[in-house]
């Protein structure tokens, strides 16, 4: 049994979160927002797992594999959508495309 | 038991720390996929091990070959000088040390516990099951919905257009 208090096992999935937002914020390479959207996702997800053991109860797991069964599809489709903007513009710096934006 | 969650949350937290700081993205990916397996230690040790083996064949198995992948596609070019760098013992030493502290730290819990995950409060796969396929039904179907839209998004996205672009892409 795990002892540990329920106050550190969420400062850890917080601090998780923490770091993939400082990622996601600092980080203008997309992969690497990618990335750090991916360590939220985990965080988030791990919230749910300590929920679950909390409660003992399945839920938390169930929502773990929904978490997981969009983290596939974000992925995917983001990578995909990484390969064409680099198609188009040769470069992953997320600030270079800007052709939205109103000059 | 406390000892080596902390063990293993010190080595995720550092290895996350690394991954979002490196320069070269497949440094980076090397240490996201040390931190997913250290959180799947911890899935481990919150008894929940159905869990944990998800987190490591589809997060650090599935996901993380297609970053890898992307990664290697687009650093074409590159790869002659870079080789030798990767090769060199300075990349891989500091994932190798985290990667070594993380799987003596599992070891060690796994002898610790002494009885399996059966005998103890965890929750087991069968239990997750009855749970996803009742209770949830619909949050399965609509997952299925999402996964058959993202390949059809995928599938789309990744088509190799013809070479004229959109007037307001093209590069000025």
């Amino acid at each position: 049994m795990l002892t540990v208090g329920i106050e550190t096992q969420i400062l850890f999935a917080g601090a998780l979160f923490l770091l993939g937002l400082i990622g996601l914020l600092v980080r203008r390479n997309m992969i690497f927002m990618l990335m750090s959207i991916e360590i939220m996702l985990n965080s988030a997800g791990l919230v749910f797992i300590i929920a679950g053991n909390l409660w003992k109860q399945p839920d938390g797991q169930v929502m773990f594999i929904f978490i997981l069964a969009v983290a596939a599809v974000e992925v995917a489709i983001g990578l995909a959508l990484i390969l064409q903007v680099f198609h188009h513009y040769k470069t992953l710096d997320a600030d270079e495309v800007n052709k939205l934006k109103d000059h | 038991m406390n000892v080596f969650f902390i063990i293993a949350a010190l080595v995720a937290l550092i290895s996350t720390a690394m991954a979002i700081s490196r320069r070269n993205a497949i440094h980076a990916l090397l240490y996201l996929i040390l931190s997913l397996l250290a959180v799947s230690v911890v899935f481990y040790l919150l008894d929940a091990p159905f869990i944990a083996a998800l987190e490591v064949i589809i997060y650090a198995g599935a996901i993380m070959v297609l970053f890898i992948f992307v990664t290697m596609m687009l650093n074409v070019g590159l790869e002659k000088k870079m080789e030798k760098k990767w090769l060199s013992p300075r990349s891989w030493i500091v994932p190798s040390i985290l990667a070594g502290i993380l799987f003596v730290n599992f070891i060690l819990a796994l002898k610790n516990v002494r009885t399996l995950p059966v005998d103890r409060a965890a929750i087991l796969p069968k239990q997750v099951g009855i749970s996803l396929f009742s209770t949830y039904l619909l949050g399965v179907e609509i997952a299925a919905i999402l996964l058959m839209a993202g390949v059809i998004g995928a599938f789309h996205l990744g088509k190799q257009k013809k070479k004229v672009t959109h007037r307001y892409l093209v590069k000025k």
